[in-house]
């Protein structure tokens, strides 16, 4: 039996202060009812000894003081998952939103999850091949990773998590010429916070086109939905995703944008609990907010499934220091950095890797034994080429040497060979190796100081 | 114990009411769970407390039992072969395989599931060293137990306790079973202390002796004494967690405490994972068996993370207390700071600096104070030291933010890692005109005593030239290359390659992830003999070309020296012989080859 108070005191926001309440348990589940019966879901912020701060997952409007009653359910949120969620699309509270029939669970958990123990923890090393270039060859993703893709505003980013979603594979390169894709179980699972309509429907229609829907789960809110669904989204999303990997042994990609919209809608609900805001208005527990969500990427012992991450936010005016980006580098394992300035020369995709970075290095048996080394090398001979072009344009052609010439047109041919590629151009491991080599071969041999001797004996002539 | 009641929850902060007799940071037991808490505030018989564990769930007016005692964490044998523990040191594989009990997913850590720090069991041979009879006091070594096959675990005489051993016998006991009666208290082989109250000891001393980490930039410029602390800030990307690794697989300490605070979960698997495989330099044994760590992950509860960095450091001084030299690595103390500034939050304290509490500054001091080398207590004197080395997550890698500014302030080490070296795949990062140790003058005689007269010279020289071609850069890019000296020129050809060759370390390299200080010498002797050489062949022959110079096959064999594996290093002793002909042999002719930008600007 639900018992109904009336004592509603305060509507603030999305922050209801009820008065006069039995004994509420922290993050208690409670509804309320409005005077035409609709109700809605919230859950207790603060408990104390009469009163109860209650944050509703929806909005506020319509609400009063006078007659809208509350009733506490004696549990905290739980969200009921299931394997059928694959190829459905839900709301931000987790309701269904396509006009499929309602799910039945096969298990209901807590929404916020439990730490992973990390003695419990296994190492990632699976090689996830992208066929991106310059994910793979320089900051390739491993199962179990959270890489989050760091953007701008107008940068094609969607389109590039729609292409990593389509063509993410498990491989491993067999006698050092031939890759084959592991055959195991995966699920992709989509969760938009605050995007546009057509954006959501760019990725809706993209994993429609690609057949990739059928193992996809969309949870969605678009920018006009309640911006408390955007804090319980993620973790709904997470929630399915764990079941899925660690319990059902699948392998999870999970790929949240935008989570600026995320962390804004923190810092709204922050705002109006009036806490006191940290740097630029963003609550001081930011950091553990997002780490609770990040964290949930993993592998765990005794289960064959696993849960990666790819993140996706826009850094307000393009700064990497302001509070979003700047936490989520400090928690996640890498980013890769699109970059406007390759965009504007119609590079796609436009991911810099100066500043792109991945913390996991794949497991050697993957791919092949020069990865490593010829990643560095293209990284460093990249950077170095850009700097002696800038250089050049103040000191003039005439001052550049042949090396430097050489490593201008490196430059150049990195940008336009490597870099650049087809919105479904899916490039295997060894199709980017060989097209390293190949560019590598620009530079004298005596500047590839990061690739030990033998390798280059063994695979540049290739 | 004292019942009382629980009147508020808001996030890991409870509030609990009808608390009579409860006294500061006494541990709590909160709610039907008992889920583990500190007051850190009292008002009248009102207390404040920080939850260790997650609270979703706990219901107002459940009770709230204060035990009387501080948060104290319990020492004795079996710490270093259980690997891995929480900020309150419980031990995560018992934690997972009581969570497996209860049917639930061992990989979890499920709320309310508790263990104690140190097995129960396990039976430990205890060897005394003083007869019944003997007066000890504090400090004193009762006897010994073998912890693992590197450490011999030294029982000590609990501090307060002094008199007559009227009874001690050898044998194989648990930790909680008496091994010994001192006039007429018994003594275990595990006893508590509290984690934020200083361990004792006789007497600090200036710290003298170096840590070798075996990492160049770090021992050669910057290095940091046993008893020394350093802060690493830097901003994320730049690498501050593989340094605090390096240190901990690398350094001579005898014993490696490793507090994870509030980092990525992925990383303590990496040491877990590693350090098993990883052996010890000196003694061939797996770096595990010396090596504590302390996890509390970004994702753990956040009062916890608080405690943990209390919970190594009080490690630290245990170990350091039996005579080693003990390293406590924090990853971040940043974090460590976050987690005060939120609770200091949700007390409505008035806020400082961006919102942290006003006291952050001194907590942060008093917390570095305890490293240290010491005379520790007993009447035997031993010397042990206790040396912090903490990384600081600067926002933005703005180093004016509040943490890193108090951690300047009584750190007396300081790698300042730069984000546009890391972006060039240098690494160690370590920016070597920013950083700083003001240590060296300490352990400058030892360097010249252990490893070579010349050291601090060598030294010296080689830090003017890399400074020197700061300066030289700022004039290439106004009016070019043309207008450099030969020997100017050479000069930048020298520190390219010091800052190629020498400064920057490949962690993942098998040979190069490591370097005696007698290596670093041979490596600097070699680059800066040859840099004199060609400045005074350069000066005596004024038309030589650069390249003529530089293009020679002893200068690139220079450049690869960090390749030589340490048994052969003693050839680069030979080579450096052969640099004076080499270079004398030359001849002096007329070219007009271009000397190139790429030789040397910053690019790598």
């Amino acid at each position: 039996m639900k018992k109904w108070y009336n004592t509603i005191k305060e509507i603030a926001g999305p922050l209801v202060v009820v008065e006069k309440v039995p004994q509420v348990a922290f993050e208690e589940i409670v509804e309320i009812r409005d005077s035409k019966g609709v109700t809605r879901k919230g859950r207790v912020l603060e408990a104390g000894k009469d009163t109860a701060i209650v944050q509703l997952f929806t909005n506020t409007e319509g609400l009063d003081t006078e007659t809208a009653e509350i009733a506490f359910l004696g549990k905290t949120l739980e969200f009921g998952v299931s394997e059928s969620m694959l190829g459905r699309i839900f709301t931000g509270a987790g309701e269904v939103k396509d006009n499929g029939p309602q799910i039945i669970a096969e298990k209901y958990l807590d929404i916020n999850g439990s730490p992973i123990n990390p003695g419990m923890r296994k190492f990632p090393s699976e090689f996830i091949q992208t066929g991106i270039s310059t994910i793979d060859g320089l900051n390739a993703l491993v199962r179990g990773q959270k890489l989050p893709i760091f953007s701008g505003s107008g940068l094609p980013h969607a389109e590039l998590a729609a292409q990593i979603a389509e063509q993410a594979r498990v491989v491993e390169v067999k006698n050092g010429n031939e890759v084959v894709e592991a055959d195991e179980p995966f699920a992709v699972i989509f969760a938009a916070m605050g995007v546009t309509f057509e954006e959501a429907q760019f990725f809706i229609n993209s994993f429609e086109k690609t057949g990739a829907m059928e193992r996809a789960a969309l949870f969605i809110n678009t920018a006009s939905d309640p911006i408390v669904e955007r804090i319980t989204l993620p973790r709904l999303a997470l929630t399915l995703g764990e079941y899925l990997a660690f319990e059902k042994n699948m392998h999870v990609l999970v790929i949240m944008t935008d989570m600026t919209n995320y962390a804004d809608a923190l810092r709204e609900v922050s705002a109006s609990r009036k806490e006191i805001p940290g740097r630029r208005g963003y609550p001081g527990y930011l950091y553990t907010d997002l780490a609770t969500l990040y964290e949930r990427a993993g592998l765990i012992k005794g289960s064959n499934g696993s849960l990666t991450q790819i993140p996706i936010l826009t850094m307000p005016d393009d700064d990497k220091q302001h509070p979003i980006p700047d936490l989520t580098g400090y928690i996640t394992e890498g980013q890769i950095m699109v970059n406007r300035e390759l965009h504007n020369k119609s590079i796609y995709p436009p991911i810099q890797p100066i500043g792109s970075l991945s913390r996991i290095g794949v497991d050697k048996k993957f791919t092949r034994e020069d990865l490593s080394a010829v990643k560095d090398q293209m990284a460093s001979s990249y950077a170095k080429g850009t700097e002696i072009k800038e250089l050049a344009l103040i000191l003039g052609e005439s001052a550049l040497s042949d090396t430097d010439k050489a490593y201008i047109k490196f430059a150049e041919a990195f940008e336009k060979r490597y870099i650049t590629q087809g919105r479904r151009e899916n490039r295997t491991i060894l199709d980017t190796l060989n097209l390293s080599w190949e560019l590598l071969s620009i530079l004298p041999q005596k500047e590839l100081k990061k690739i030990k001797p033998e390798f280059i004996e063994k695979y540049s002539t290739l | 114990m004292n019942t009382g009641i629980i009147i508020k929850i808001s996030g890991p902060l409870v509030i609990a009411d009808s608390m009579k007799g409860a006294k500061m940071y006494d541990l709590v037991k909160v709610g039907n769970l008992q889920l583990l808490g500190e007051i850190i505030e009292l008002k009248g018989d009102t207390a404040s407390i920080q939850v260790y564990e997650d609270i979703s769930g706990l219901k107002v007016g459940e009770p709230a039992i204060s035990t009387g005692e501080p948060l104290s964490i319990e020492l004795g044998p079996g710490l270093l072969t259980s690997g891995l523990f929480d900020g309150i040191l419980r031990p995560l594989n018992v934690i997972a395989e009581k969570v497996a009990d209860q049917g639930l997913n061992a990989g979890y850590i499920t709320k309310g599931v508790t263990a104690p720090t140190l097995n129960r069991e396990t039976k430990w041979m205890f060897k005394p060293i003083v007869k019944q009879g003997d007066s000890v006091g504090a400090g004193d070594i009762l006897g010994t137990v073998q912890e693992t096959e590197l450490i011999t675990h030294k029982i000590l005489v609990p501090f307060g306790i002094s008199g007559t051993v009227t009874q001690i016998e050898a044998g194989e006991f648990t930790v909680t079973q008496d091994i010994a009666i001192i006039g007429d208290t018994p003594v275990q082989l595990m006893h508590k202390w509290p984690v934020r109250t200083p361990r004792p000891y006789q007497m600090k001393q200036i710290p003298s002796t170096p840590l070798i980490t075996q990492q160049r930039i770090i021992d050669t410029f910057f290095p940091i004494p046993k008893g020394g602390a350093a802060a690493v800030p830097g901003p994320f990307g730049a690498g501050k967690t593989v340094i605090q690794q390096q240190l901990a697989k690398w350094s001579d300490a005898d014993i490696v405490v490793y507090v994870g605070c509030g980092e990525r979960g992925n990383e303590i698997t990496d040491v877990l994972v590693e350090f098993p495989h990883l052996k010890d330099p000196k003694s061939g044994r797996p770096l595990m068996e010396r090596t504590i760590l302390v996890a509390n992950t970004s994702n753990m509860p956040i009062a916890a993370r608080e405690a943990s960095v209390y919970t190594g450091i009080t490690l630290a001084e245990y170990y350091r207390d039996m005579g080693y030299n003990v390293a406590m690595m924090a990853d971040s103390t940043s974090r460590w700071a976050e987690a005060m500034r939120e609770m200091s939050g949700r007390l409505e304290e008035m806020p400082g600096e961006e919102g942290y509490p006003a006291y952050l500054g001194s907590r942060i001091s008093a917390f570095y104070e305890r490293a240290g080398i010491v005379t520790t207590l007993g009447s035997e004197g031993r010397i042990g030291s206790a040396t912090i080395i903490a990384a600081v997550s600067p926002p933005g890698g703005d180093l004016s933010e509040p943490v890193s500014q108090a951690t300047l302030k009584v750190t007396k080490a300081f790698w300042g890692l730069d984000a546009s070296l890391a972006a060039k795949k240098h690494f160690p990062s370590i920016h070597w005109l920013n950083s700083y140790s003001l240590y060296r003058d300490n352990v400058e005689e030892y360097f010249i005593n252990k490893t070579a007269a010349d050291w601090g010279e060598l030294r010296d020289l080689a830090m003017q030239i890399l400074q020197k071609e700061n300066d030289l850069d700022d004039i290439i890019k106004l009016v070019g290359m043309d207008a450099l000296s030969m020997s100017e020129k050479i000069l930048l050809d020298t520190a390219r390659g010091l800052r190629e060759d020498y400064l920057q370390q490949n962690a993942f390299d098998e040979i190069d992830a490591f370097a005696s200080t007698r290596k670093m010498y041979l490596m600097l002797k070699a680059m800066l003999t040859f840099h004199q050489e060609a400045t005074v062949f350069a000066q005596e022959h004024p038309h030589i070309e650069l390249s003529d110079i530089i293009d020679i096959e002893i200068r690139d064999t220079i450049s690869r020296l960090k390749n030589t594996p340490e048994s052969e290093i003693e050839s680069i002793a030979e080579l450096i012989e052969t640099i004076p002909t080499t270079i004398n042999k030359l001849k002096d002719h007329h070219s007009s080859s271009n000397f190139g930008i790429n030789k040397v600007i910053n690019g790598i």
